[in-house]
């Protein structure tokens, strides 16, 4: 009894408190709006979340939008002890923690204290249609894109109101088209014929998945034939486009992945193709590439952005002085002796990749894509290229031609080049062929390491990458024909495509299968490959 | 000079205790085989597991050791060489005699020691989920049998998600095929057509996964809810969650659930795209129990390492080693024979708030859990099964071991007893 009296004193105490520091009662029921909403968001139950997303949404709480976005970076802690909401950027012992209420600002002691106030995939999605229908006004294009889809996903009467609201004002093209699109769809279900009419033709003009989608639900559940026809007749149009798109797709796709081959394979097109050296630890000497931009990451944390461009050379020197010092070490014993060659680089690749596992663990790192590098270049609604896998075309064709420089134009490409056609008369003129020897395997672990910093924007960086690459190296170079890098440009892009066009109807494994069983059957006809070298030195 | 001698005379003498400590050691000691790759292809995944097993058997020393004696751990490298999990195997157990192994990682490595293990009768306990269709009498399935981790999560996906149509994705090798398999059987059992089920399978270390997921955002926009599930292995994960954030395939349009990502394979990834993605497994980091904090900072402190993660498989040889240990206890020797009898209803905690018991099958009880991948690549669970699942030997939706049994127990001690011919065929798998 008593403690029931001392609890309503309390409450009409706090009550009163509020009501005479509030400045005004506005702040007051947002106060108690965050409250509930704090009190919603700390606890275990997944639908109290979604509640306490909602409550903000109703109240149109002017931190809502900021808290929403700090859910979804999932940067809200709750604290095990007062069950209070903090923002925090980083959980670790001495980081600030902000109060979300109060403001105020605390250091963390213990770590496990704090709790993250996690969200699911459902409470994502209606926090994201929450702010779609401010998004729709936003001045970045792909807001505005982002928002109508979310809006799409779920196409009632509200988001219909705010779309066509917002399509009057709409200046963008792609935005207006989507958004035309989305009218059109309901349209389809609700307008008169004439209407319908001119929703079919809008849908059939627009390659939009969920356009199609609409078209093919009409189609089953119309009963008026003609419209019917019209609307399988637009039907069959976006097919064969979307068709004609994918066949675009596919042709990037086995580009993109040519230009992976020929980065990695024109090393090896140096060291194996000019020197005629059977360097089995190529793969490492990408690794150890992958891993210098792992590291210059660390080094610059802030700077994502420009670490990668940094990793270029590094990774060139890095990878490079390496492979002077297996050349140094170990390759120049061995010169004229082929399969030694092959063993004792195959053991220096096995020292390497251990000595990767024993420096930086035997477990992957973690390589970050720097901003620039991320998303998509839109072209249509089925057509869209990534940028990072564009930005390493690009990067390929550079590392091509500035290759092509250095041998066919610079003092070391014709020292490299007369080396190799022939030892004994470059010696005669002068060229001092060791140091060309070291200059060349140089060059080529150099490049080897380029090769790896855009690996790693792609795959695993972590002791065993080399050796997924070394076999394809290999077989590009000698498919292109050893000592031509022209030969293998062509072969690491002809293979790259031709992997990707087999690939949606015999399977990516059956894929590689047929691709092997092909060069395998094209160096039976011709040893020496798609560009074979001539002259005096290829006969010997 | 002085100095010189003063060397001499530590060396010496840490010598001699080292010698008399092996003496000691060899006098009275409980070996336990640890069998994990420290080299090679899966060194990644199992380096932690050995480093795991070698913090639960100096814990168990610290205790007090087993039976009055200390464990000594005999670790060895089979460098992810399946053959070589055999060979090591048998050093283990012929030369070094050990009490029981710990180890192996890939199916083809178990399916490697398994002769092994049966001829000289050792202990071997298997960490990792895997296909199931097997039983033998030495191997203890401490990890997830398919009804414990992919059944439960294609019922999740299909009644909360309410997902329609589904990719099947798995690298070639005999876990995805049959897990694959098993999972067509079930969704056909419950309605789905067979154009609603995409199936399609990957090399070993593939990286180029443009292509695939291309494929899957088309699969995925034919109007109705589509999820992807992975039974993609080790490294080829990485180039893959890559390709998907590059293409914009977001959790919230097609949610990827894996059984083969962990906290250990995400610490190698910028998680940031991948948030909303699921796995499903029978223990996450993030489960907030005072058992998990314990071991959490135990690890820490034997690693050294604040960011280290613990995983899945860590806590199946948590579980494993400690039945062991409590079987051991029970039957008062080693004797593997003694130990199989004494291990079967044997129940010790869990690390996420429950009890795992050895089931006559050999397999043991798991709650299963489903977590979302967060931006630090940590997993929040957002269900779980109201109580724990039992494992089970062979699956109950295919064709040929829906009738099999295993059991154990005498009398009937058989790995692979058909319920409606009533003969047990012998074999274990």
């Amino acid at each position: 009894m008593t403690s029931r009296i001392i609890r309503w004193l309390l409450a009409s105490g706090v009550l009163l408190a509020c009501l005479a520091v509030s400045a005004g009662i506005q702040a007051q029921t947002d106060d108690q709006v965050l409250l509930e909403v704090q009190a919603l968001l700390v606890s275990p139950n997944a639908p109290d979340k979604t509640v306490a997303i909602e409550r903000l949404a109703q109240a149109d709480h002017p931190r809502a939008l900021e808290i929403y976005a700090l859910l979804l970076d999932s940067k809200l802690y709750f604290n095990r002890a007062d069950d209070f909401l903090y923002v925090i950027d980083n959980v670790v012992e001495g980081a600030p923690a902000l109060a979300l209420l109060s403001q105020e600002t605390s250091l963390i002691e213990r770590r496990r204290d704090y709790r993250r106030v996690a969200i699911n995939n459902a409470q994502r999605t209606q926090i994201r249609r929450v702010m779609a229908q401010t998004g729709l006004n936003h001045e970045r294009m792909e807001v505005r894109v982002g928002a109508v889809q979310q809006l799409m996903g779920d196409l009632d009467q509200d988001a219909l109101t705010l779309i066509r609201e917002a399509y009057v004002s709409e200046t963008h093209g792609r935005v207006r088209d989507l958004m035309a699109v989305a009218l059109a769809i309901d349209t389809l279900t609700s307008g008169d014929e004439a209407a319908q009419r001119d929703a079919i033709s809008v849908l059939g003009g627009s390659l939009e998945p969920r356009g199609r989608v609409a078209l093919v639900r009409y189609v089953e559940a119309t009963d008026q034939p003609r419209l019917k026809t019209l609307a399988e007749q637009a039907l069959v149009g976006i097919d064969q486009q979307v068709r004609f798109y994918k066949g675009l797709e596919t042709v990037f796709f086995g580009l993109s992945m040519g230009s992976v081959l020929v980065l990695a394979a024109i090393g090896l097109a140096i060291t194996f193709g000019v020197m005629g050296v059977i360097n089995m630890a190529h793969g490492e000497l990408i690794m150890i590439g992958a891993y210098t931009t792992f590291v210059i990451q660390q080094l610059m944390p802030n700077h994502i952005g420009l670490s990668v461009l940094v990793a270029v050379p590094a990774a060139f020197i890095v990878s490079g002085l390496v492979g002077i010092a297996i050349e140094r070490g170990v390759i120049r014993f061995l010169y004229g002796r082929p399969l030694e060659t092959l063993l004792a680089t195959f053991g220096v690749s096995l020292v390497l990749q251990q000595a990767v596992r024993s420096i930086f663990s035997p477990l992957n790192r973690s390589v970050q894509t720097p901003e620039w590098m991320s998303g998509m270049l839109h072209f249509n609604p089925v057509f869209a290229v990534t940028w990072n896998r564009l930005y390493i075309i690009l990067f390929c064709l550079m590392v091509f031609f500035l290759l092509l420089l250095i041998l066919k134009r610079t003092a070391l490409g014709l020292q490299v080049r007369a080396v190799s056609q022939n030892r004994a008369m470059a010696r005669a003129m002068g060229v001092r062929s060791e140091r060309v020897d070291m200059m060349t395997f140089g060059l080529g672990s150099g490049v080897a390491g380029i090769a790896g910093v855009a690996l790693s924007q792609l795959t695993n960086v972590g002791p065993n990458l080399g050796q997924a690459y070394i076999i394809d190296s290999f077989m590009v170079v000698v498919f292109g024909g050893v000592g031509n890098i022209w030969g293998t440009l062509v072969a690491g892009m002809t293979l790259g495509v031709a992997n990707k066009l087999m690939e949606p109807w015999a399977g990516a494994v059956l894929a590689k299968i047929l691709v092997l069983v092909f060069i395998i059957l094209f160096i039976q006809k011709r040893p020496r490959g798609l560009f074979p070298q001539r002259g005096r030195a290829a006969e010997g | 000079m002085k100095q010189m001698k003063r060397k001499l005379v530590t060396a010496s003498c840490t010598l001699a205790l080292s010698i008399a400590a092996i003496t000691a050691q060899a006098a009275d000691t409980i070996k336990v085989g640890v069998l994990h790759s420290l080299s090679g292809t899966m060194a990644i995944s199992e380096t932690t597991l050995k480093d795991t097993m070698l913090m639960l058997i100096e814990e168990q020393n610290k205790k007090g050791g087993l039976l009055g004696m200390q464990l000594e751990a005999v670790v060895v490298d089979p460098a992810s060489d399946w053959p070589l999990f055999a060979e090591r195997a048998r050093e283990l157990l012929e030369r070094d005699k050990v009490a029981a192994i710990f180890g192996a990682w890939t199916s083809v490595s178990r399916k490697s020691v398994l002769p092994v293990v049966e001829e000289l009768n050792g202990l071997l306990f298997y960490p990792v989920q895997y296909e199931g269709e097997e039983s033998s009498r030495n191997v203890f399935y401490t990890g997830a049998a398919p009804n414990q981790q992919a059944i439960p999560a294609v019922d999740y996906l299909m009644n909360e998600l309410g997902i329609e149509r589904w990719v099947l994705a798995g690298t070639d090798y005999v876990y995805p095929r049959t897990t694959n398999r098993i999972l067509e059987a079930y969704l056909k059992s419950h309605g789905v057509a067979e154009e609603d089920i995409l199936i399609n399978y990957t090399p070993f270390g593939h990286s180029d996964w443009q292509t695939i997921v291309s494929d899957i955002r088309s699969f995925g926009s034919a109007g109705k809810k589509t999820a992807v599930v992975s039974t993609i292995n080790g490294d080829a994960n990485v180039p893959f969650y890559r390709e998907l954030g590059a293409q914009g395939v977001s959790a919230e349009d097609i949610p990827v659930i894996a059984f083969s990502v962990g906290e250990e394979e995400l610490s190698g990834i910028d998680a940031a795209p991948l948030v909303g993605h699921l796995a499903a497994w029978n223990y996450f980091m993030s489960v907030d129990t005072e058992e998990n904090d314990a071991f959490i900072d135990q690890w820490h402190a034997f690693i050294g390492n604040t960011d280290r993660v613990t995983n899945d498989p860590m806590e199946a040889h948590y579980i494993g080693f400690n039945m062991w240990v409590e079987a051991v206890n029970k039957a008062g020797t080693t004797d593997p024979s003694a130990v199989q009898e004494a291990i079967i209803g044997v129940t010790v905690p869990n690390l996420t708030g429950g009890y795992a018991a050895m089931m006559p099958n050999h397999h043991i009880t798991k709650p299963v859990l489903i977590g979302e991948i967060q931006a630090d690549g940590q997993f929040e669970t957002v269900w779980r099964t109201p109580s724990t699942v039992v494992g089970d030997a062979w699956s109950d939706f295919l064709e040929g071991s829906k009738d099999i049994i295993s059991d154990w127990r005498k009398p009937l001690e058989c790995g692979n007893y058909n319920v409606v011919t009533k003969t047990c065929s012998g074999q274990t798998f």
